[in-house]
């Protein structure tokens, strides 16, 4: 096979992904090992809860109380749901039915902002007590992870929209799914910090 | 098929800025690095030279800018030489270039995000550069004046001072972080090709050791970097909100600041080694006419180093407040290092063992790099027993210990591998009597500046001061000559490669008659690298081998 006959020096073509079975291959691992990062990146605020509510219990107790654990359990539930409609989408896409993919897209956008609704009540309420980043380590911690986490909600929001913007183009089918399975480990993985970050903030009280 | 080889166009072709700046080729992304790493090598090199300038005399006879100004120039050499040269440094420039050719691939295996990461790069520099931007310096009462938001930290930002400090810590810290993200593309977009690019026949033990190297320098870029990322989001948080997270005052700890940035910062040294180790091991067989000895020793301790290089940063805290079993355990898993990194060692020097050895430049500076650091390695050792680092810990001989593995380890092999695979790059040999000479002022000029500079710590000068007692002067002084040549050395070797680039003899296909790939494909590659894929047979090594067969 001589060049590519599509290559252009100085264009954005892509020269080995010609066929999408291998192209979805290697979108995967690179997912994979980018989720790796992102578990690290939320690894350096879980130490810090763990450290400081080793050295400050009774400030920790107090905070994780002032938290309405109602609103947790409620945003906590959504992100199940949504999580499953992501898989949803993906079985959709796999077995090329695009209609079921198009349709879980966009209930998972729904939920991912039903979350976001919960949190701006919950912010605003502790703002309004005065509770801020810094009031005390309790607070800041919880501010700084639900914020990276909210952070990570948004670029997931955004990942699906693309992706449903490109389902409505028919650009997915049984042969070329990758991009909505490689949203979706994305999504799955934010859906799972939040299960991390529910319990340890909002539960252990005592 | 038959048109293909009257297509040759050299990758070099088309130039101007849209065609490279947009290219999604690995070897102009490679190069574009290349020449960018540069440009911060020259500002922070500069740095340095004003540092020994500096320390040429006691203070009391010659001053050049105040205390203050003192600490802002140590600063910036140290913050941009690590993160803006040495950290893309071998990856991102001759990795970038060579790693496909060498597993037979025409890219690495997402064009678009390698050249995505460049572009992070360059936005992460100019944060850098915008810390400086602001009043320009100044003279007073004959001493030169730096402003006040220059970065004055030391390169790593501990609290509670970046806390506290007037200086631009934040768009400093925000290019830090930036730079990450471009380093964790590298990496990712290396681990992804080596899994899945391999050309027919590339099997695992068959990959040249370079690429085994940057597998293991890209896991860690991929592991240890989102630490630092947020690390230092927290650090900005702390100036902006106060959180209180490294803050003593607000209940939070300054030495988990050491803990999460040592976390990081450890392993990204091996990241600066490991693909130095790589080129050597290069470059050691081809100019010794010898198979590398002890493929899978060298191959796994790549490996190891990677995966030990996570469990040691706490050697960087043993005078900072650690508990007595901390300090044993990090000790210990200090030492281990030395196992991987010596078989190494040892693998080299039995490699050259009764070889037919052509001492050519990049040959010198392969011997250079083990000379070199054998020293880096073996000072490590005296830092890693607690008992001689309680008494060595910031003092000079760090500083020492860390020129010789970065600058004579990292930077060595840099300029080595330039010179060997800069015929393969811009299909021009360099001049040889002047490469020679540059690596006799480099290698000279180095020792003589850090030489002194073990004594020193081990006589109790501590690292960061503006000024020191007249018993130190004579060592001070001769590090600074040393310093100096060192520096002007980098002239020579460059202005020799800048002037191949462009005048050089035009170098044949395959110059050191190496085995590997990338010299089976023409002198500069063309843009596909290969017409047709090509089918591996036999591992890359096999000097002399033929003539059994």
């Amino acid at each position: 096979m001589s060049a590519n006959p599509n290559w252009e020096p100085g264009t954005f073509f892509h020269l080995h992904e010609e066929d999408p079975v291998e192209e979805y291959e290697n979108f995967k691992l690179g997912m994979w090992i980018f989720l790796a990062t992102e578990v690290l990146l939320f690894g350096g605020i879980f130490a810090g809860l763990f450290i400081f509510k080793y050295n400050w219990p009774e400030v920790f107790r107090l905070g994780s109380q002032a938290l309405d654990w109602k609103l947790g359990s409620v945003n906590t539930v959504i992100l199940l749901c949504s999580s499953y409609t992501m898989a949803m989408a993906v079985d959709g896409a796999q077995r090329g039915k695009n209609k079921q993919l198009k349709l879980n897209l966009l209930l998972t956008l729904l939920f991912a902002f039903g979350f976001l609704v919960v949190k701006y009540f919950e912010w605003s309420s502790k703002f309004s007590y005065g509770y801020f980043p810094g009031s005390d380590l309790f607070f800041s911690v919880y501010f700084m992870s639900t914020g990276l986490h909210l952070l990570h909600v948004l670029i997931g929001m955004s990942f699906i929209g693309l992706v449903y913007f490109r389902a409505r183009q028919e650009r997915y089918h049984e042969e070329n799914f990758g991009g909505v399975e490689v949203c979706g480990l994305y999504w799955h993985l934010v859906d799972l910090i939040w299960i991390f970050l529910f319990p340890l903030l909002y539960l252990l009280r005592h | 098929m038959s048109s293909a080889s009257q297509e040759y166009q050299p990758y070099l072709q088309p130039g101007g800025f849209k065609n490279w700046f947009f290219s999604v080729d690995h070897k102009r992304i490679g190069l574009m690095y290349l020449y960018s790493i540069l440009i911060f090598f020259l500002i922070a090199g500069l740095c340095a030279m004003a540092v020994r300038a500096e320390l040429l005399f006691p203070n009391a006879n010659h001053q050049i800018f105040d205390h203050h100004g003192y600490n802002i120039m140590f600063t910036l050499h140290g913050a941009i030489m690590v993160f803006l040269f040495i950290v893309p440094g071998i990856p991102a420039t001759l990795g970038n270039f060579l790693l496909p050719i060498m597993i037979g691939a025409k890219d690495v295996a997402f064009p678009r995000l390698n050249i995505l990461s460049y572009w992070i790069y360059v936005v992460g520099a100019i944060a850098v550069v915008w810390s400086l931007i602001g009043p320009l310096p100044s003279i007073e009462n004959g001493l030169i004046k730096f402003p006040a938001n220059w970065l004055d930290t030391g390169w790593t930002f501990y609290t509670p001072y970046s806390i506290q400090s007037s200086a631009g810590v934040i768009p400093v810290t925000l290019g830090a972080f930036i730079l990450g993200f471009a380093s964790i593309l590298t990496g990712l977009n290396f681990v992804v090709t080596i899994h899945k690019f391999r050309a027919p026949g590339m099997t695992w033990h068959r990959l040249p050791l370079f690429v085994w190297a940057l597998y293991s320098a890209s896991l860690i870029q991929i592991l240890a970097t989102p630490i630092i990322g947020i690390t230092l989001a927290l650090l900005i948080m702390e100036r902006v909100l106060e959180i209180g997270f490294f803050s003593a005052a607000l209940g939070g700890d300054p030495i988990l600041f050491e803990n999460f940035f040592w976390f990081y910062s450890h392993p990204v040294v091996y990241i600066m080694i490991l693909p130095a180790m790589g080129v050597v091991a290069e470059i050691l067989p081809v100019f010794a006419k010898k198979p590398i000895f002890g493929y899978r020793a060298i191959a796994y301790s790549s490996l190891a180093i990677a995966l030990v290089s996570f469990f040691v940063w706490g050697h960087h805290l043993f005078v900072s407040g650690m508990s007595y079993w901390s300090r044993w355990i990090f000790s210990l898993l200090t030492f281990a290092v030395a196992i991987p990194t010596a078989i190494k060692v040892f693998n080299w020097i039995s490699t050259l063992y009764k070889g037919s050895i052509r001492m050519d430049t990049p040959m010198l500076y392969a011997c250079g790099f083990i000379f070199l650091f054998t020293i880096a390695g073996l000072t490590g050792l005296p830092l890693a027993t607690l008992s001689t680092d309680v008494f060595l810990h910031d003092t000079y001989f760090v500083v020492a210990h860390f020129h010789y593995t970065m600058q004579g380890g990292t930077v060595v092999a840099l300029v080595g591998g330039l010179y060997f695979w800069w015929p393969k790059i811009y299909g021009r040999m360099y001049n040889e009597t002047v490469g020679k000479i540059g690596f006799w002022m480099l290698f000279l000029g180095f020792n003589a500046a850090f030489m002194p500079q073990f004594i020193l710590g081990y006589m109790g000068m501590p690292r960061r001061y503006a000024d020191y007692l007249g018993e130190f002067a004579e060592l001070h002084f001769a590090s600074s000559l040393g310093a100096f040549i060192n520096g002007l050395a980098y002239v020579v070797i460059f202005g020799n490669l800048l002037w191949a680039a462009k005048r050089g003899k035009v170098a044949s296909k395959n110059p050191f008659n190496s085995l590997s790939l990338e010299w089976t494909v023409p002198s500069p590659p063309p843009l596909t690298n290969f017409d047709e894929v090509p089918t591996v047979t036999t591992w890359t090594y096999g000097y002399g081998e033929e003539q059994n067969a």
